[in-house]
């Protein structure tokens, strides 16, 4: 994180809000992310939190505000106003998206290398040993064994599909990188290696995240800052460990304290 | 006197309960205080009278109810760190600002070794002599605090709590950053262990770090203070 201050923030939410018929799923939610961060989302489910990273991952169109992203080019670019293809090629180059459900995030049938390589074939890598050697470093880097790599993930692990899930969406050296319930579906255990895993690379690539979970140590191991978010709203920011230690929202205070420690 | 590496103003604490009827706990109240490089002060008063909220507050874990806690680095810009964005603390913490707990939230399966150079680590990105001298400074610090190099390998989490104490330690004060809050760093400490700490602590006051500490052990706050406060004197007094 180089704190240039003249420069605008990756990513600068404003006002975003969302309904679906007469139910408000969201209302006027705003924050920046800088390069580097890492915002969990954190709320009951119903809170809104995966609405709110669903309209900003500009997955899901909301009925107000903006989200704005700062390209490679240093030009901040309405994320709603790109085309179609514009959008498309910013979701598969700078962005990932990583699915609580790793079959909604993974070709299940096609090989784990190749799952890896897509994007980079998608970006006009063409050279088959390349694309291979590309996929076995990810491999290893997700700790899958690279021997592996002519499976299919339908044969994998929940952690291990979860593990390659993320080699699938990092191998272009995305700078921001939504994530959705990551570890939740998976056993205590095989989450404490994924958060391990993706506590490392985050720093290490100097990547931005914004990852929505209910579990707060999740929360704690993996984010700088937190946002927490109650019927569609964020009803208090601020640094993890100040939400956690300190809470000043009733809700928060409700939430903090119901957590059993271990 | 020279300009203040720390100055706390008018400094209120007070905690408000949500879920049990709104109660209001009044922990502190009108703190004023200067603090200067080369000082380390203790902070002394019976136990639940805010020693360690008051690290809390200047580690900005904790938000302050009222006043405002400034913080002065050099030429670097005066921070309110009351006032603080998430990310200026998140830079103050990494160079300025370090904290040992009396415990360590240990991480799972990172090695002793790596969580010790990390601080160290995080600024070496990827330039491999510097991450080289982290792990070799990181090696240093934990022979020093004695502890076995059989362990070094392996992820604190099975350690003792004096074990862990002293990875702490070593992960906190590895990186010499100017302002260090400790509270109770030697509490599960045996004598050898203790008598470091205050070597390390001394070797901190000599470089012009300012240190802001609570000792459980009264010898070994008697050994490193420059000057001692009673917190108690910052209670309200309706």
């Amino acid at each position: 994180m180089k704190s240039s201050s003249n420069a605008p923030p990756l990513l600068q939410v404003r006002g975003i809000g969302k309904r679906y018929g007469e139910r408000v799923a969201l209302q006027d939610a705003a924050f920046d992310l800088w390069p580097g961060e890492v915002l969990a989302v954190v709320g009951e489910s119903g809170s809104g939190k995966s609405t709110l990273l669903n309209a900003v991952a500009a997955r899901s169109r909301p009925d107000a505000g903006s989200v704005a992203f700062l390209g490679r080019d240093g030009v901040q670019h309405d994320v709603f106003a790109l085309g179609e293809a514009q959008r498309r090629l910013l979701a598969r180059t700078d962005w990932g998206f990583v699915h609580q459900d790793a079959a909604e995030g993974l070709r299940m049938d096609v090989s784990a290398g190749a799952n890896v390589g897509e994007r980079l074939m998608a970006l006009g890598e063409r050279h088959y040993g390349r694309l291979r050697a590309t996929a076995t470093e990810w491999l290893q880097r997700v700790e899958i064994d690279p021997a592996r790599i002519d499976e299919a993930p339908r044969v994998f692990s929940g952690g291990m599909r979860q593990r390659l899930q993320i080699a699938r969406n990092l191998v272009t050296r995305p700078r921001l990188v939504f994530m959705d319930e990551p570890t939740s579906g998976l056993d205590v255990s095989v989450q404490a290696r994924l958060l391990d895993l993706l506590r490392q690379l985050t720093r290490q690539m100097q990547l931005a995240a914004i990852v929505v979970t209910h579990d707060l140590a999740v929360a704690r191991l993996l984010a700088h800052r937190m946002l927490v978010m109650q019927r569609g709203r964020v009803v208090e920011t601020g640094l993890t460990d100040q939400v956690l230690d300190d809470p000043q929202h009733p809700y928060t205070q409700l939430l903090v304290s119901s957590v059993l420690q271990p | 006197m020279n300009t203040a590496l720390l100055e706390l103003k008018g400094v209120a604490k007070r905690f408000t309960l949500h879920h049990q009827n709104g109660a209001e706990l009044p922990v502190l109240d009108d703190v004023n205080l200067r603090i200067g490089r080369g000082e380390c002060v203790v902070l002394d008063g019976p136990s639940g009278m805010g020693k360690s909220t008051l690290l809390k507050l200047i580690y900005a874990n904790y938000r302050a109810s009222a006043g405002s806690i400034v913080l002065q680095d050099g030429a670097a810009p005066a921070v309110d760190l009351t006032l603080a964005e998430p990310r200026t603390l998140v830079q103050l913490r990494r160079h300025t600002i370090g904290y040992v707990s009396q415990f360590l939230r240990a991480i799972p399966r990172v090695p002793a070794l790596d969580v010790v150079a990390e601080p160290l680590a995080e600024d070496a990105g990827d330039d491999e002599a510097a991450l080289a001298r982290a792990r070799e400074e990181a090696r240093r610090w934990l022979a020093r605090l004695r502890i076995p190099e059989r362990l070094w390998h392996l992820p604190p989490a099975t350690f003792s709590g004096g074990e862990q104490q002293r990875i702490n330690i070593a992960r906190n004060m590895i990186k010499p950053r100017p302002l260090l809050l400790l509270d109770e760093p030697t509490a599960s400490l045996d004598l050898a262990n203790a008598r470091t700490v205050i070597e390390l602590i001394h070797e901190a006051i000599a470089r012009g770090a300012a240190l802001v500490g609570i000792f459980h052990d009264a010898e070994v706050g008697a050994a490193v203070a420059t000057r001692r406060i009673d917190v108690s004197q910052f209670r309200r007094t309706a």
